[in-house]
């Protein structure tokens, strides 16, 4: 099963309309919420008038943030302390679920109207009336710091000042180059779109005094855990949450939103269930936002193309608040990756991070890496143009190719071969056969280009000691459960959540392969803090090489127990057992039991007439396992990314008419999922370079919050992708798998830029939306003019 | 969306009867159903108009096409009398929105709604378009007033539209990347009593470019509109194209469009 193309056995109640989501949850005596929020980016909140409100039709109750200071609500965290380099811990704003005294970006969450239909509590809404004290928004990341203060007592809006790396050595380090490359970048700021949109039921029951929360969430174990012991919403073992099918997340979906603690605490409060679903404008305004960044970085470089140090300073947005991993994405999980794939014996990473009056910014599909990777990808490809280098040859010039290689600033690389994926992309973009593609093209009086792009990236996120040390708030293992039933049958519980990733199938097959049992007699159950043990949930690449390891190390017990089992059942030494294909046998004898008997004979132990107890002495009953893992390292997934692109001066209208690429993500258990992964996050990477900006005009208000003008590429903006692999297994998990949801969304935006800029022969910043290229071409062509 | 009392009318008789100041006219619903959910538009009476038979169907005589103004964009985009007699028309037509809306939408509600980046309107410009309502014949001219306004008067129902057939014409249109409206579109009809070339997505409503009619009617080829300039002062600036850019757009895109003429 390992290896192979199995269908995902999700997709046919997914593709017929039979996936049960939480908007599809009806409960019995069911009210309705909605969300009042600020029109405003910064706003004093003066008074919030409900009484007129409170007499509508069908009102049930209508909560503000003074009921929320009454009953003594905590606020949402940011679960990564980060250390200023001055030794100072980072400044956070209060956050509180319903804001009391101000709020802070447009689509803040000001009062919650709960009545008997939606319609209703919308109506009410309207005669909510707010007071507000409208104040000077401050919207721009690089203007942020010699801004008017947001809150009181936060200096500059600046969260943090931090670094990593010599500082000191990477000065000599450029005191010694021949050569500076310098280059200014942005990162823009996107939207996750996530198809379906968030959604949250609060229901209670007065007689257990059980809470429920059904909630659109990738890691419901963790958002019970928040919002308990932070939130003080409700004990947690009095508490369940529940995150059934979840249409997509991409990282906007891993954090306890307000709405999620509103909704819990006011089913509580009036003793109904509350149920909240999000519209899609309200979605684009509140949702956590990703990127948006603005870095200046400089490189030093050898005569001969060697690269000798690396300094980056970059300002990243925040956004209005801290919001859960906010403050980890733009330092621990951007700064040790900005080296690439590269051999780079000294940087220096400079990160400010600064609030601003617009939504909170957190993880998004590769969160950090994807803005180390545009960064290092792009001063590379500035490099070797200003060296008059081959861009391919510089890059295999400054390549790691031994392993473990130990980098200057964190990860120690376990394993990898850069130059094999390298030159496999290359062929397979036919890079020889480009100066003809584009006399083509220029024949057809279009503009080609070429971008490369390589990257690694940190995924399996990881290690408990590591990330705990550098100041997470939890943990970050996983865990896993296999129980056999009697009739030989097996649930999987998992801790990880699938939103689209396929869990069911991939897990299925790793169990199936281990246990030797088909896997239509496997279920996973995942999503749902009553069924499953603790777990961390799914992002950072971290399912299948943490949670999926957890699952094999289960097994392993399984298989332990059973050798013991089957041992006392044949009449052998457990130590001559041998399992294989799902029977446990006596070497050269016609001696063995299916796993299924030895299920089944470890839940009816005892014994019956002639028939003596399956079970040796001082073995419990039963065949299950829980196991946690926790992995000796991160994994490092890599490749090598080439695209095409095809540019029309009159238009500046940019097509990408190839896009190449061949990523080393260790083993593969199912290379059908991995490519659909490879697809979804090529999509949102081209999408960023090319069309997605979430825009925010000078007074904090969100120009692209439809589709109407936020663009989401479609399918038809992308050409056939290639796609290829290469293979050397991680050696920090036992089934050799790095991760492979976030690479398409890390490669391939530098890729896509620098075919872009190779084509243009001038700079543009993403997203390089036609009017821009067109721009930077008449410019161009100006300043040619003028020179001449 | 705000509750409201729903009719379905047989005819436009009873359409027109059920018209009050307080109503609507439901067609595709394509625009008027969001705008409803968004509260941005509560009605008291929605007067389906969709079962109405004269509002259906599409006629092709030797001079003109006239398409019923419940005729959806999917069967102006199928059929085989337009794509014959105006095919830059059906091309419009299967361009609109995606396989959803082009299912939904209709002519009339397009016109009705007359957004400034809607494709229709340039049609009816560029094709000497008459706009057939329950009352009378309006000239495409005097129909579109401003953004998001019409001629039509309240409880005034569009019946059909006559587009003259040219001799040859075709719609050049650059898309808006999010919204996939027009972000410029031109519209270049060769008639035999001279050239039109209408444009939308460009102002706050669509309009004739007399300049670039003038050069056509004296040359009818793509280099006769180099150097003809466009002013900027009346062109829409957004994030997506400011008004020097959408003025490039113009020239680039009525060069496509002559060169495409068939
Ligand atoms: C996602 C999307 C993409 C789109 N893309 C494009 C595009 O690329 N190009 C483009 O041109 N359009 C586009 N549209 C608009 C679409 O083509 C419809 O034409 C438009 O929404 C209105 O048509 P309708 O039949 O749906 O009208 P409705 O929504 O039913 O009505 C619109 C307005 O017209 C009035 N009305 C309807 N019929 C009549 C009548 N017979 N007489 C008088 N008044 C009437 C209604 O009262 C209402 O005010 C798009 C729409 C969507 C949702």
């Amino acid at each position: 099963m390992i290896g192979s193309k199995v269908e995902r056995t999700e997709d046919k109640k997914f593709i017929t309309g039979k996936g049960r989501y939480t908007a599809d949850i009806t409960l019995h005596g069911q009210s309705y919420a909605f969300f009042i929020r600020s029109p405003h980016a910064r706003a004093k909140i003066k008074k919030v008038d409900i009484a007129k409100a409170l007499k509508a039709p069908g009102v049930v109750s209508i909560l503000t943030g003074e009921d929320i200071v009454k009953d003594k609500i905590g606020g949402l965290i940011a679960g990564w302390k980060i250390v200023s380099k001055d030794g100072t811990d980072m400044k956070l704003p209060a956050h509180p679920p319903l804001a009391h005294e101000q709020v802070n970006y447009v689509g803040d969450h000001v009062a919650v109207v709960i009545a008997e239909s939606l319609e209703e509590a919308k109506n009410a809404a309207e005669l909510v009336t707010v007071d507000y004290k409208v104040l000077k928004a401050v919207v721009n990341t690089a203007d942020a710091m010699n801004s008017e203060n947001i809150y009181d007592g936060i200096d500059k809006n600046l969260c943090f000042d931090w670094e990593l790396g010599d500082k000191a050595k990477t000065d000599e380090a450029f005191s010694k180059a021949d050569q500076i490359v310098e280059i200014k970048l942005t990162n823009n700021r996107l939207v996750p779109n996530a198809m379906e949109p968030r959604a949250s039921i609060g229901d209670y029951n007065s007689s257990s005094d059980q809470l429920t929360l059904y909630t659109t969430s990738q890691n419901p174990h963790l958002t019970r855990l928040v919002i308990s012991a932070f939130n003080g919403v409700h004990p947690e073992h009095k508490f369940r949450v529940v995150a059934p099918d979840v249409g997509g997340g991409f990282g906007s979906k891993i954090y306890p939103y307000a709405e999620d603690v509103v909704v819990a605490w006011a089913a509580k409060k009036i003793g109904r269930p509350v149920k909240w679903v999000c519209e899609r404008t309200d979605s684009f305004l509140s949702d956590c936002h990703g990127r948006d960044h603005v870095t200046h970085a400089k490189l030093a470089v050898q005569k001969d193309g060697k690269v000798t140090g690396l300094h980056v300073d970059t300002i990243a947005n925040l956004g209005g608040y801290g919001s859960l991993f906010a403050t980890v994405t733009p330092t621990y999980l951007y700064a040790p990756l900005i080296l690439g794939l590269y051999d780079i014996p000294t940087a220096y990473c400079n990160v400010k991070a600064v609030f601003t009056n617009t939504a909170p910014v957190d993880a998004y599909r590769g969160a950090g890496r994807p803005e180390a990777t545009y960064l290092i990808e792009r001063i590379m490809d500035q490099a070797a143009r200003e060296l008059g280098m081959d861009r391919a040859e510089f890059r295999k010039k400054n390549f790691i190719t031994k392993f473990p290689h130990q980098q200057c600033l964190v990860h120690n690389i376990d394993s990898g071969d850069y130059n094999a994926h390298f030159n496999k992309a290359l062929e397979l973009a036919d890079y020889k056969g480009f100066a003809k593609r584009k006399a083509e093209s220029a024949a057809k009086g279009k503009l080609r280009g070429i971008g490369f792009s390589t990257y690694i990236e940190a995924c399996g996120i990881a290690p408990s000691s590591v990330v705990m040390s550098i100041g997470a708030g939890v943990g970050l293992w996983e865990s896993a459960e296999v129980r056999f039933n009697a009739t030989g049958n097996i649930s999987v519980f998992t801790g990880a959540h699938s939103h689209g990733q396929g869990h069911a199938t991939t897990f299925a097959q790793i169990v199936s392969d281990k246990l030797g049992v088909p896997m239509e007699n496997i279920d996973l159950v995942h999503g749902d803090t009553d069924k499953g043990p603790f777990g961390m949930g799914t992002y950072g690449s971290r399912s299948l090489a943490v949670g999926g390891s957890a699952i094999t190390k289960a097994c392993d017990k399984i298989i332990e127990k059973g050798k013991k089992v089957a041992a006392h059942m044949l009449e052998a030494n457990p130590d001559e057992i041998e399992f294989k294909d799902g029977e446990f046998i006596v070497p050269n004898s016609n001696k063995k039991k299916t796993i299924g008997e030895i299920a089944f004979a470890c839940y009816l132990p005892g014994t019956y007439g002639e028939i003596k107890s399956p079970l040796p002495e001082g073995v419990e009953p039963g065949l299950k396992e829980t196991a946690f893992y926790d992995p000796i390292n991160f994994s490092f997934p890599a490749g090598s990314h080439i695209c095409e692109v095809e540019v029309d001066p009159d238009t500046g209208e940019t097509k990408v008419v190839t896009y190449s690429c061949v990523d080393d993500f260790g083993n593969l258990i199912n290379p059908m999922i991995v490519e659909g992964q490879v697809h979804g996050g090529l999509a949102q990477g081209i999408g960023q370079a090319l069309y997605e900006n979430a825009h925010y005009d000078e007074t904090g208000q969100l120009v692209t919050a439809s589709y109407m003008d936020y663009t989401m590429p479609r399918a038809d903006n992308f050409p056939e992708f290639r796609i290829e692999y290469t293979c050397t297994p991680a050696t920090s998990n036992p089934l050799g798998v790095k991760g492979c949801g976030e690479a398409g969304a890390i490669a391939s935006p530098p890729c896509v830029m620098n075919a872009v800029i190779d084509a243009i022969g001038t700079d543009v910043s993403m997203p390089a939306t036609s009017e821009k290229v067109w721009s930077a071409l008449k410019n161009k062509t100006n300043s040619e003019k003028k020179v001449a | 969306m705000k509750a409201f009392n729903y009719h379905s009318a047989s005819s436009v008789k009873e359409a027109t009867k059920l018209a009050s100041s307080n109503s609507a006219y439901l067609s595709g619903g394509m625009t008027m159903i969001p705008s409803m959910k968004m509260r941005l538009a509560n009605y008291k009476d929605v007067i389906d108009v969709k079962k109405i038979k004269d509002l259906h169907g599409i006629k092709v005589t030797s001079k003109s096409v006239v398409i019923g103004a419940a005729t959806k964009h999917a069967d102006v985009a199928n059929s085989k009398e337009v794509q014959k007699a105006i095919p830059s028309l059906s091309s419009l037509a299967s361009r609109i929105g995606d396989a959803q809306v082009r299912n939904r939408g209709t002519l009339g509600g397009s016109i009705a709604n007359n957004d400034p980046t809607a494709c229709y309107p340039s049609a009816c410009l560029a094709l000497n378009a008459i706009i057939h309502t329950s009352d009378r014949k309006i000239e495409a001219e005097k129909f579109f007033k401003g953004m998001f306004e019409t001629a039509l008067k309240k409880g005034e129902l569009i019946t059909a539209v006559e587009f003259q057939i040219p001799e040859k014409s075709h719609y050049f249109k650059f898309p808006n990347p999010a919204s996939r409206y027009a972000m410029v579109g031109v519209y270049v009809a060769k008639h035999k009593s001279g050239v039109h070339v209408a444009i939308t997505g460009a102002q706050s409503v669509v309009y004739r470019e007399k300049n670039m009619e003038k050069a056509l009617n004296d040359n009818f080829s793509a280099s006769a509109l180099n150097g003809i300039s466009i002013d900027t002062s009346e062109l829409n600036s957004d994030i997506h194209a400011s008004a020097e850019y959408r003025a490039s757009l113009i020239l680039s895109s009525a060069k496509k469009a002559v060169e495409h003429c068939k």
